[in-house]
Parts: structure tokens; C-alpha cells; sequence
């Protein structure tokens, strides 16, 4: 292994001094080759042109503390949930019967990227733990949460959590992931995602990311979608000093249909990054993508979004859609929409907008008596309204409409 | 308008399937030996009589290309070019300027007959001084005149109109002659624009051009006509690095407008050109280019290698660069024309019409970089694929934090027509300023199965209706080509997708 | 109730308004009429505080207050209502939300309770009938897809729900069909009293036949050229403004 030139070195040792059950063998060998061959990327290579993973590899982190914190939860919302404190799967906070990871091992690195895109390699390498959510046919598991937390005193941790979710034919569920932590601290939460959606299934993915302002969040979802199934994707991105959020989905089987959509708060010393890959891989798909950004202080945000379209996939429908708010003079964005596009049969489309608040629209609230910090955080909502809308499940949107309000005070303030 | 009429005929007169352009003119050529070194760039340099000044920037331009890489991120596919297995000048031997039609070589004249430029124009290409250079003539049949220069293989071979234009103080000649008469005007804009190490195939251009157009237009001039380049690859194994520096002086107004053909051949030839516009206060220049270089077989044998840099700084307040590019030929085309948009309210324009046929592989767009206070930008550009054609919008839309109020908008459309071929869009956006707007829009689509059958239920043949709906679909575009070259651009796209359909 | 005097504005440089007097006593009703330029929008935009103008001499009092020192709001609260020539659509904001938050803004700033739910839905209902409009235009974006009369009807139900003591109508009947115009007309009317004030901008005389204004004044390059009765307005129309203004 010509381990030692990458500049995740730090992170291959440690990869090296894990314990290595055969059922996670086969992802981390996976892992540590890719991780090792790429490192973290900086901004030469171009999926990274925006945003540079060098800080990471250059930041020092720690092991998670032996101790076990217990801290306060919220209230639970959904009917079961898996709860992850410092990285540390707790069954005893947790009311969803915990299934061991290892019952997911045929299926860990199986979805296309999900053990060596750069992000996805260094989870691979370092997976211990996650949670296995196996939806049988037919069955509809409601609302289940996924509560991630990283307590006062943790100090640095870097974690690694592969959560596989499988759900079988005409099976459905509602997942809300929420991650939080501390401020101030420089920990990892590098959490990724693989999901196989069987013909006819349904799996509704709400993820509200609030993590420390001195965290870095590197996450990756992989979703593959069989004929008739649908996987929906929201992340509120609110939280960590560098996060990238990528998300990649093949649609395998025709009538397949993928929406993601998601809003990015961004306010000083924030560098918030949606990455989307979208691979139509069979006909007769649909999918749809609303992502908007709101922009303070010197924050800086980043989308890139790739549509690919395979000779095969003819009768694609294909849409995007990605707008930023720039509400000072330090903010910066960055878009890269993609179409790549082999068949002839398609209707795809892009569009980006990046400006500030309509002058008009405030005067025009202003001059109907509505006072200028309410009427510009009315537009900003507005601005949010049409990703937020496409969260059906109101205990998601109910949850996701709170902490966007809890954002706009913290940065109103 | 005759002219165009004539063009048409003429293209349909030569028509033998495909590629109606693909003749060879049988010429006596002068060639430098083959491949590429110190040497040749030294050779070149002497043959043009260049100063000293010239040649040392060719060679630090030579020893900056021998550092590079050759670029690999543009989606097109081809085999590693042999630099060493090419000529790197040819051109065809000619005494002296000829002083009448008769001392013009006859095969150069059948060239110019069989290329469709309009017989008195054509009389003009070859040189001949006095043809048609009184307004009276020129007005003859109700059009403006179009000044010509014409790059055969390597040099300019004549350059018409220039008295006429000279009494308005317009400088429009071969760079070769304006290196000779007007050195300061060179020095002082020659790579300021595009600089020898700007990239891979630029820097090669730096070091081995060999001739191409230059126009200056004084302050507050208006140019009277239509300003032209003529470029015709000929001679076997050659490389084409032509070279054009256009400047527009403050409140100065040009457009300019290029062509290009080459002969059918079953190896690839490197065209690797460098366009320079500079716009100072108030100045405006129109650059329109109608990109007919051979493709290649429909099995992708032959063709043209078309890398080239296109760039347009517009440093005055207030100036505008508008770029119109109709792009059908080549194998590969590879071309960015771009604005620097340093001059306060500076506008910055790229339209443009790809089509990639057959093995075609095109990978075209535009930056714009917004540096001055309310500088505004345009992008329409309409790709369409056919056959096995990969055909990629790649751009690049830049907003400093200085430049507030700034404006893009651009709208790309990709059309597909087959089941074979490609469409990618690839822009990158990147805005720091709170007060600018940009917004982007792009679509793919194919033509639709009602469209096509409305048509042929109205009496059009399939390919009439095809043909008739691509026209329509770049019509954005074709309307901000100078008249008669829009009417020659449409049948273009037409014979460009001939067998395309069924 | 509104005094301007000797109001100067100019807008990037240019000077629009040029020393313009005028006063609207409670309870009347003035029409202001001009070719295109001589300055209308502009006042309108003036007297509501849009940004962008520079106001480079004279003064404004409305109620007996430096009109010119507030902000949009505090205008709008101090009972000044624009209806807008070209309203502005605001995707993602609601129409009902808008409205009660406004509403509710403006009864704040008076020292007025503010409206739960219910009862601003009562009352919008009941106003919107009056207005002939679909209860459904309360569910949709703000202006977002109204045609260019619902646009309008809008604006004026939002100064029936405002209640404000002066109403400024910008050209409020461009673009308006004969129905829709006596609607905007009746709505403006049923407010008239001795409490509320309108003036009323437009181009032509037939919106005054459905409005009929106590005093006419014709706008000619930035200044007021004169003034008179209603009848003004019939000789406008008649021998057009080069020389009645003349």
C-alpha cells in the first residue's frame, strides 16, 4: 500500500490500527485504496474546484472519550428512533431495536460510489458502525428518526457512520436525520448513506444539518432506485464550518423517480457545498431538483449538480434548479449545473439564479406598513418556500420550518 | 442579393455529397521542413522579416509550449497529435504582388470561383489592385462592400479595399505587413490580450504564427464596410496558426467577419489560431465567424483540428465586443471566445450556433469576466447533435466583488436528432458581488414527432422540416449575423445535417 | 392634510421634480394629470419613500409631520397608501399572510390591536366580495399569475383593509377593462369621507368620471402648471396638455 504519499495519511494509520471484522473487510479494503490513491482532494481536481478538503486532512482529531455522555434529548417525533452520541451507536437511548451492521454486509460498498468517491472512501475506511434499516415489502414504517449528537466535552472526534437502508418491494418509510453539536469544536462527522429502494418503494429522506461552527461535515448518499420506486431527498444545511453534501442517484428501473431539494444557510465563516449527481439510467424517469441558498457574512456556497443521462434512459424528464441569495457584501457563490446527455428522447432542463433581495418587492412590503427586518425576512422565507414545499410530511416540515426560523433569528440578531 | 444567391449556387454547384469544400488547389507550395523546433520558429521569423523583438517573443513563447501539457478536460477524444509530423509553413510561391488578374496564379483564382466569393470580390481576393475599390462599384447590386483579406495556407495572399479604407485612417492589412509598417501599434497590443503562456495550443500559436489579419480602427471612426478574413487551409501535412489583433479605438465601431474551408483529406490538420480584440472607450466591434473547416468522413476519418483561443478585452468604458460564431465544421473544435469586461458599463456578447454531425466533436462556449462597475453580459448558444456527434456548451461566467451591478444572462439550448449522439452543458458560475444578477438557463431537447409531422403534412420532406426547424431553433443567434451571412449560415446548418435524419 | 412645497428630486443625476407645490386638505380628492416624463411616477414614489431618488430641495408634512424623514413604513403607518402602477409579485409569500401581516404591522404601529386569524379572515372575506374577487386569490403568491385588472383589485383591497387617510392611485387605471374599472372606482369611492384623502394619478379623464376628483391639477415638467375644478380634466382631454398648460 503506497499509503503514506496520499495527505490522508493520518487517517489511513488509523484505518490500519482498526479492528477489522471480515463482514467490514471487503468495504474498508475498498476504502483505503481509493482514500489512499486520492487523499482529500483539493481544488485542482475539479469536483472540488470550489471547495478544498485540504483542511481536513491537515486538522488533528481525536478519539471518541471512553465515558458515555448522556445528553438531554429532544422530544422523540417520529415512532422509533436510532440515536448516535459522539459517534457511538446507543442502543439504550434508542427505541428502534438496533440490527447489527454486519447483517448489511452484502450490501456495503454496493452502490455505485458509495466506497470510492473521495468523501465516500474515507467513511469506507473507517466505518465501524451504523445504522440498518431493512423495510421488508409491503411494509410502511412511518416516521423513524436518526438523531446524531456530539456532546460539549467530546473535543475533536472525527466519526464515520455507514447507515445502509433497504427497502423491499411497495415498502415505505420517512426518515428524519438531525446532526448537532457544539460550537467552536473542530470535530468530523463524515456520515454516508447507502440506499436500495426495491420496485414500488418509497423512502422520504429529511436531513437538517446543524452541526458546531467549527465542524467539518462530509456526507454522502447513494441511492439506487428500481423500477416505480422513488427516493426524496431534503437537507437543510445549516451548520458546520465546511460541509459538503453530496448526493448521488441512479435510477435503474423505468418509472423510477428521484426528488432532492434542499436549502443551504450560510453565514460568516461558512463554506456550505450540495454536490448532486444524477444518473438516469433507465426510461422513462423522472426527476427533480430544487436547491436554494441563502448567504451571510463572508459566507460562501457552493452547488454543483450533474444530470447524466444514459443512451438507454430515453423519455427522461429531467429538471434543476438552483438560486442564491447573496444578503451581504462578503458572500460569494459558486454554481456548476451539469447535463450530460447521451439519449435524444429527453426533455432536461437547468436554470441558476444568483442575485440579492428584489429591491422592489421589499419597498413594496415596506410601503404596505410591514417594517424592513420583517419584510426582508418574509422574502427570505418565500425564497426557502418552494424547496421546503416539497417535504410532505408535515412532522419533517414542521422541524425543518423551526430551524430555518431559529437560523434567521441567530443571524437577524 | 447576389451575392448570397451566388454563394448558394456556387455551393450547390460543387455539391458531390458531404463536404462541398473539399477540393485541392494544385499550387506551387514553398514548405519548412518538417516539425518543430528553435529552428523553424527562427526560419519563420525570417522569411516574415521580423525585428528582433519579434523573434525573442516567439521563442520565449517556444520555451514556454515545450513546459505544457497538452489539455485533456474538454470532452472530445482524438489521438495524441504528433507535433514533430507537421509543416509548420507553407506557402504558395508568389513573386511580387500581382499588379493585374493575369499575373495571378489561375488555380488560385479557380480556388476563390469554386469557394463562391462573388466574381468581382473575387478579382479583388487575388490582388489586384484598382478592381473595384470606387464606391459606385462597390454599391453595384445594392450591398455594401466587404473588405477581404485571404490566408492561404500560411500567409495573406491579398488584402482588398485597403486605399479605400486607409483614407478613413482604418488600418486593415496581413499581420505580417502591419509588423513591417506599424511596429508600435503590434508591439504595444500583440499578446496583451492572450499572453504566450495562456495556455497550451496559444502558446504554440506565439511561437509559430505565421500570418492573419490585423485591423486598427482610429479614434471616433465608424468603418465603412464589412471587414473580412478568408482563411483556406490547403497544402498537405500543415498546421494553420494564423493570427488576428483587432483594435477599436476610442469611439470607434467594426465588424468583422471570418470564414474558413479546407481541403477533404483522411489525415487531421491542426488549425491553432489566436484572435485578440481590444475595445477602448466607447468602441464597438462585432466578430462573426462561420466555421467550415472539413469535418471528416461520416467515419470520422480526416478533418480539421480546431483549437482555438478567441478573446476580447474590453477595456474602455462603455465598450462592447459582441462574438457570433456559426460553427459546422471541423473534427474537433475546441473554442472559447471570451470578454474581459474591465471598462465600467462594458458589454460582453457570445452567440452561438454548434452543430456536430457524423464523428464531429465539439466542445465550444465562453467566459465572461465581470471586473468593471455595471458591466453587463449575453450568452445564447444552440448546440446540436447528430449522427455521433458529441456536442458540449462549456462556459464560464466570473463576477469580481468590484463589479457591482453587473448583469449575465445566458440561455443554452442543446437539440438532439438521433439516438446516437451527445449534448452537455457545463457552465460554471461564480458571482462575489452582492448587487450583480445572473441567471442561466439551459435545455435539451429533440425535435418533436408533432413538429416534424405538421411540417411534412404541410408538403416538406423530412429533411426540409428538420432543416426548417433547426433554422428556427438557432434563429437567436443567425439574426446577429451580418445580413448576408446569415442567409449562407442557415443553408449551412441545412448541408451540415444532411443525412442526419431516417 | 398632505403640503408640498417647492419639492426638487432628481433620480441618477437627473432632475425630475422641479419645485412643486401642492396641498390635499382632508376629505378631497385630487387629480393629477401630465404627458409622459413630466414627472407623476415619480412624485408617487417620492411621497412613499422608494429608494433610489434623491430629494435635493423643499419639504413634505403630511398630518403636520416631516413626511420626507420617515421610512416606507412608518409612512404606511402614518396612513399613506401607494397603489401601485405595476404591482410587485412576490413568490412564496401568500396573499392572506401578506395582508394580515401588514395589517397587523400597521395596527401596531397605531397603537391598535392586531387580528387573529379568524378575524382577518372575516374581514378580508367580506371586503373581498365587495371587490367582486375570488376567495381563492387569498391562497395564491402575491400578484403571482393575476392577470393585470386582478392585480389592481388587489391593490385596492389592500387599501380597503389598510384603511389609510391618503391614497395615492398611480395610473391605477392602465390597463384596466370597463368593468374592472368602476369595481377599483367604488372600492376607492366607499372610502371617501372627511377622514381619507386620494390623489389620484392617470393619464386620462374617463377614470374620473367613475372618480370624481374636487380639484385637477396638470403636472408639466416637474412643476404643477395649473390648477382647477374638475372641469379641467374635459378641457385636457379636449385640446390636450401643450395647451392648457401653454
Amino acid at each position: 500500500m503506497n499509503a503514506m504519499t496520499s495527505n490522508a495519511e493520518a487517517f489511513l494509520r488509523r484505518a490500519e490500527a482498526l479492528a477489522t471484522p471480515a463482514w467490514v473487510g471487503a468495504l474498508r479494503r475498498q476504502g483505503v485504496e481509493a482514500l489512499a490513491r486520492s487523499g482529500l482532494p483539493n481544488r485542482r481536481v475539479e469536483a472540488y474546484r470550489y471547495t478544498d478538503l485540504t483542511p481536513v486532512a491537515r486538522a488533528e482529531f481525536g478519539a471518541a472519550p471512553k465515558a458515555l455522555a448522556r445528553p438531554e434529548l429532544p422530544a422523540q417525533r417520529g415512532r422509533a428512533r436510532m440515536v448516535f452520541v459522539d459517534g457511538v451507536l446507543r442502543a439504550d437511548l434508542s427505541t428502534l431495536p438496533p440490527r447489527p451492521l454486519s447483517d448489511a454486509a452484502p450490501l456495503l460498498g454496493t452502490v455505485e460510489n458509495s466506497a470510492t468517491a473521495p468523501v465516500a472512501a474515507l467513511n469506507a475506511a473507517l466505518a465501524e458502525d451504523g445504522m440498518f434499516l431493512d423495510i421488508p415489502a409491503g411494509e410502511n414504517a412511518g416516521l423513524i428518526e436518526l438523531v446524531s449528537i456530539v456532546t460539549e466535552g467530546a473535543g475533536p472526534i472525527a466519526f464515520h457512520p455507514r447507515h445502509v437502508v433497504r427497502l423491499g418491494e411497495g415498502a415505505s418509510v420517512t426518515i428524519l436525520e438531525t446532526c448537532e453539536g457544539p460550537d467552536g469544536v473542530g470535530y468530523l462527522h463524515n456520515p454516508v448513506f447507502e440506499v436500495v429502494v426495491a420496485e414500488g418503494a418509497t423512502c422520504a429522506h429529511t436531513r437538517i444539518q446543524r452541526e458546531g461552527q467549527g465542524a467539518y461535515f462530509l456526507s454522502s448518499i447513494h441511492a439506487r432506485i428500481a423500477a416505480g420506486g422513488t427516493y426524496d431527498n431534503f437537507t437543510l444545511n445549516a451548520g458546520a464550518k465546511l460541509a459538503r453534501n453530496e448526493i448521488h442517484s441512479a435510477l435503474e428501473g423505468p418509472k423510477a423517480a428521484c426528488h432532492m431539494n434542499g436549502a443551504q444557510l450560510v453565514g460568516q465563516g461558512q463554506l456550505a457545498d450540495t454536490t448532486t449527481f444524477l444518473h438516469h439510467a433507465a426510461p422513462d424517469c423522472a426527476s427533480r431538483q430544487t436547491y436554494k441558498s441563502v448567504l451571510t457574512g463572508n459566507g460562501r456556497g457552493v452547488f454543483q449538480g450533474k444530470i447524466l443521462v444514459a443512451q438507454v434512459a430515453q423519455r427522461t424528464d429531467g429538471y434543476q434548479m438552483n438560486q442564491a441569495l447573496l444578503l451581504s457584501e462578503d458572500a460569494e457563490m459558486d454554481a456548476k449545473p451539469q447535463l450530460e446527455i447521451y439519449a435524444d428522447d429527453v426533455k432536461c432542463s437547468h436554470g441558476a439564479t444568483i442575485g440579492a433581495l428584489d429591491e422592489n418587492q421589499l419597498f413594496y412590503l415596506r410601503s404596505r406598513g410591514i417594517p424592513e427586518k420583517a419584510a426582508r425576512a418574509m422574502l427570505v422565507q418565500a425564497f426557502l418556500t418552494e424547496a421546503v414545499d416539497g417535504v410532505a410530511d408535515e412532522t419533517c416540515r414542521a422541524a425543518l420550518d423551526e430551524a430555518v426560523m431559529g437560523w434567521w433569528q441567530g443571524v437577524a440578531a | 442579393m447576389p451575392a448570397v444567391t451566388e454563394t448558394i449556387e456556387t455551393v450547390q454547384s460543387v455539391a458531390e455529397g458531404g463536404y462541398k469544400w473539399g477540393f485541392e488547389t494544385d499550387i506551387e507550395m514553398e514548405f519548412a521542413p518538417k516539425g518543430l523546433n528553435e529552428d523553424i520558429v527562427r526560419f519563420i521569423s525570417k522569411k516574415k522579416n521580423e525585428p528582433g523583438w519579434l523573434l525573442e517573443w516567439r521563442l520565449k513563447a517556444f520555451a514556454i509550449w515545450q513546459k505544457m501539457e497538452e489539455p485533456d478536460w474538454a470532452a472530445v477524444n482524438y489521438p495524441r497529435i504528433d507535433y514533430q509530423d507537421a509543416y509548420y509553413y507553407a506557402a504558395p510561391v508568389q513573386k511580387a504582388k500581382p499588379k493585374s488578374l493575369d499575373e495571378v496564379d489561375p488555380e488560385l483564382l479557380k480556388t476563390y470561383a469554386k469557394l463562391g466569393i462573388p466574381l468581382k470580390e473575387q478579382a479583388i481576393l487575388a490582388g489586384v489592385e484598382g478592381a473595384g475599390e470606387s464606391p459606385s462599384d462597390a454599391a453595384e447590386g445594392g450591398r455594401m462592400p466587404i473588405a477581404i483579406d485571404a490566408v492561404f495556407d500560411s500567409v495573406s495572399v491579398a488584402t482588398t479595399f485597403k486605399d479605400r479604407l486607409e483614407k478613413e485612417g482604418i488600418i486593415f492589412c496581413a499581420i505580417s505587413e502591419a509588423v513591417q509598417n506599424h511596429p508600435e501599434l503590434v508591439r504595444q497590443y500583440l499578446g496583451s490580450v492572450v499572453p504566450q503562456a495562456d495556455n497550451f495550443f496559444a502558446a504554440l500559436n506565439c511561437a509559430v504564427f505565421t500570418d492573419g489579419s490585423f485591423v486598427y480602427i482610429p479614434k471616433g471612426v465608424k468603418c465603412p464596410m464589412e471587414l473580412s478574413t478568408y482563411f483556406r487551409i490547403n497544402a498537405k501535412s500543415t498546421g494553420q496558426f494564423e493570427r488576428t489583433l483587432i483594435i477599436a479605438d476610442e469611439g470607434s465601431t467594426v465588424s468583422y467577419l471570418e470564414g474558413c474551408t479546407a481541403p477533404m483529406r483522411d489525415e487531421n490538420q491542426l488549425h491553432a489560431a489566436v484572435v485578440e480584440l481590444v475595445a477602448l472607450d466607447d468602441a464597438s466591434i462585432k466578430y462573426s465567424t462561420v466555421q467550415n473547416w472539413y469535418p471528416g468522413d461520416a467515419e470520422g476519418k480526416g478533418g480539421i483540428y480546431n483549437f482555438v483561443t478567441k478573446r476580447a478585452a474590453c477595456r474602455g468604458k462603455r465598450s462592447k465586443v459582441s462574438w457570433t460564431q456559426v460553427e459546422t465544421g471541423s473534427a474537433i473544435t475546441w473554442k472559447y471566445p471570451s470578454c474581459i469586461l474591465q471598462g465600467d458599463d462594458s458589454v460582453g456578447e457570445f452567440y452561438s450556433v454548434a452543430i456536430t454531425n457524423n464523428r464531429q466533436q465539439a466542445d465550444t462556449g465562453t467566459k465572461m469576466f465581470h471586473i468593471g462597475k455595471n458591466t453587463r453580459s449575453t450568452i445564447i448558444s444552440k448546440g446540436i447533435s447528430a449522427g455521433f456527434g458529441q456536442n458540449t456548451y462549456r462556459g464560464l461566467v466570473r463576477i469580481g466583488a468590484k463589479a457591482t451591478g453587473a448583469r449575465n444572462f445566458t440561455q443554452c439550448d442543446s437539440l438532439l436528432i438521433g439516438d446516437q449522439c451527445g449534448a452537455h452543458t457545463v457552465p460554471y458560475i461564480e458571482n462575489r458581488c452582492i448587487s450583480a444578477k445572473v441567471e442561466h438557463e439551459a435545455t435539451t431537447s429533440r425535435i418533436a414527432e408533432d413538429q416534424l409531422f405538421y411540417c411534412r403534412q404541410r408538403g416538406l420532406s423530412e429533411e426540409e422540416a428538420v432543416g426548417l426547424i433547426v433554422n428556427g431553433f438557432c434563429r437567436e443567434v443567425l439574426k446577429e449575423l451580418p445580413m448576408e451571412f446569415a442567409v449562407e449560415a442557415q443553408k449551412l446548418l441545412q448541408i451540415s445535417l444532411e443525412g442526419s435524419v431516417g | 392634510m398632505l403640503k408640498i412645497e417647492g419639492l426638487t428630486a432628481e433620480i441618477d443625476g437627473k432632475q425630475i421634480l422641479k419645485g412643486l407645490d401642492l396641498e390635499v386638505p382632508a376629505g378631497e380628492v385630487h387629480a393629477i394629470m401630465g404627458p409622459n416624463g413630466a414627472g407623476k411616477s415619480t412624485l408617487s414614489y417620492v411621497l412613499s419613500g422608494r429608494e433610489g431618488y434623491e430629494i435635493t430641495g423643499g419639504s413634505v408634512t403630511f398630518h403636520g409631520k416631516d413626511l420626507l424623514a420617515m421610512e416606507p413604513e412608518e409612512r404606511a403607518a402614518s396612513g399613506l397608501f401607494l397603489a401601485f402602477q405595476y404591482p410587485v409579485e412576490l413568490p412564496g409569500v401568500g396573499n392572506a399572510t401578506f395582508l394580515r401581516t401588514a395589517l397587523n404591522a400597521i395596527r401596531r404601529q397605531r397603537g391598535e390591536p392586531e387580528l387573529d386569524a379568524m378575524q382577518f379572515l372575516k374581514l378580508a372575506r367580506s371586503r373581498m366580495k365587495e371587490l367582486s374577487m375570488p376567495e381563492d386569490m387569498l391562497k395564491r403568491g402575491v400578484n403571482v399569475g393575476f392577470s393585470g385588472g386582478e392585480k389592481k383589485r388587489n391593490e385596492v383591497l389592500q387599501m380597503a383593509l389598510l384603511n389609510p387617510s391618503l391614497a395615492i392611485l398611480d395610473e391605477t387605471d392602465s390597463g384596466l377593462d370597463i368593468d374592472a374599472l368602476k369595481i377599483v372606482s367604488e372600492g376607492v369611492n366607499a372610502l371617501r369621507g372627511p377622514g381619507f384623502s386620494a390623489l389620484v394619478i392617470t393619464h386620462y379623464q374617463r377614470l374620473l368620471n367613475y372618480i370624481v376628483p374636487d380639484r385637477v391639477h396638470v403636472l408639466v415638467n416637474g412643476r404643477i402648471a395649473k390648477s382647477g375644478g374638475k372641469e379641467l380634466a374635459l378641457e385636457l382631454e379636449a385640446h390636450g396638455y401643450a395647451e392648457v398648460a401653454a
